[in-house]
């Protein structure tokens, strides 16, 4: 998943003085071993929406959707704050661990949600009300987009360029934190939205 | 660097508004015309960020090929998907060539964006070429 390697020494210590390196973790983009796990969940779903089982699809829809909300209140609301205020070396091992497990997670609980959920509506025949009900349908996918937005055109590109940066032999350290600050916050959007989308499905789940 | 980010974020709210806009409509077919506005201007924005790209010669190419292409890969499968629920629910004609259009310019666009947001930040390729 990740590996560990010696921080180089700064610039103005002299050669052989001093303590030894200090270890930094160097994040695997991608942490190859969770995949067979996404592969099984992603299966998973297309036999289910083939097959048509609405409680596998169920299941999946009610799973992902909360997962995806907690995981991003959760970041956005508890971790973010505490990640604030940890030193930077302590930020940044913690990001380093954190943020492949991200890459994987995050995707799959969307697409494990979306999916699932355009199909239990199929199934309950929720595409095909009259308006003014629709406008709840339209609604909450009007809320998955911005949260669309969101995710892929900032938190994503913010999580993959911290790790990219987090690679490096000497990383820039505010860069990452610039990064990380936007990974939070729009984490945090995205969480406060999920609540819209909470009030939107339980009510189309108890009309 | 060229806003290639902005008009990728602009060019997936366009491809997501013309998706809303035809479930919008649902059970009903919707009419075509603001959908194929919309993916037509978001195929334009696809182009605007080729040629923008195109014309970089300081970008680290290496690492926007990998990331554009390891993210191009995962939604293949994510398009693919998408693709096959709307065939398996009957969506048939111009309304499927409509969709399959707007799902073909995000899958394009994610993996762009994904690849430009990571490169910028690096050292730049030896070669200098868009195709290094």
């Amino acid at each position: 998943m990740a590996d560990t390697i010696a921080a180089p020494a700064p610039p103005s210590a002299p050669p052989g003085a001093g303590h030894a390196p200090a270890e930094r973790v160097v994040p695997a983009v991608v942490p190859v071993r969770g995949l067979p796990l996404v592969a099984i969940v992603i299966v998973g779903l297309v036999v289910s929406i083939a097959g048509n089982w609405h409680w596998a699809i169920d299941w999946y829809h009610v799973v992902g959707g909360g997962l995806w909300t907690g995981v991003d209140l959760f970041v956005g609301l508890i971790l973010g704050p505490i990640l604030g205020r940890l030193s930077p070396a302590a930020r940044a091992e913690f990001s380093a661990r954190f943020m492949p497990k991200m890459v994987l997670l995050m995707p799959t609980l969307v697409t494990m949600t979306l999916a699932s959920g355009w199909q239990l509506a199929r199934q309950l025949g929720n595409l095909g009300l009259p308006y003014p009900q629709h406008w709840w349908i339209t609604a909450s996918m009007i809320v998955v987009a911005v949260m669309a937005v969101i995710a892929l055109g900032l938190l994503e590109p913010a999580n993959l360029a911290v790790l990219f940066e987090m690679r490096k032999p000497v990383p820039d350290v505010a860069l990452i934190q610039k990064l990380m600050r936007r990974f939070i916050y729009t984490a945090g959007i995205t969480g406060l939205m999920q609540i819209a989308t909470l009030v939107i499905m339980t009510r189309i789940a108890t009309w | 660097m060229p806003p290639v980010s902005s008009i990728a974020i602009a060019v997936m709210a366009l491809a997501l508004a013309g998706g809303i806009d035809v479930a919008a409509h649902l059970p009903r077919p919707a009419a075509l015309g603001l959908p194929v506005g919309l993916v037509s201007a978001a195929a334009a924005g696809l182009v605007v960020n080729a040629v923008l790209l195109a014309r970089l010669s300081d970008f680290a190419w290496h690492v926007f090929w990998r990331v554009a292409g390891w993210a191009g890969l995962a939604y293949v499968v994510i398009a693919g998907m998408i693709e096959y629920v709307m065939v398996y629910d009957g969506t048939r004609g111009a309304l499927l060539g409509v969709m399959t259009a707007l799902i073909v310019v995000f899958a394009v666009d994610i993996p762009v964006l994904l690849g430009f947001s990571v490169a910028r930040y690096q050292e730049p390729s030896p070669a200098q070429s868009p195709g290094a």
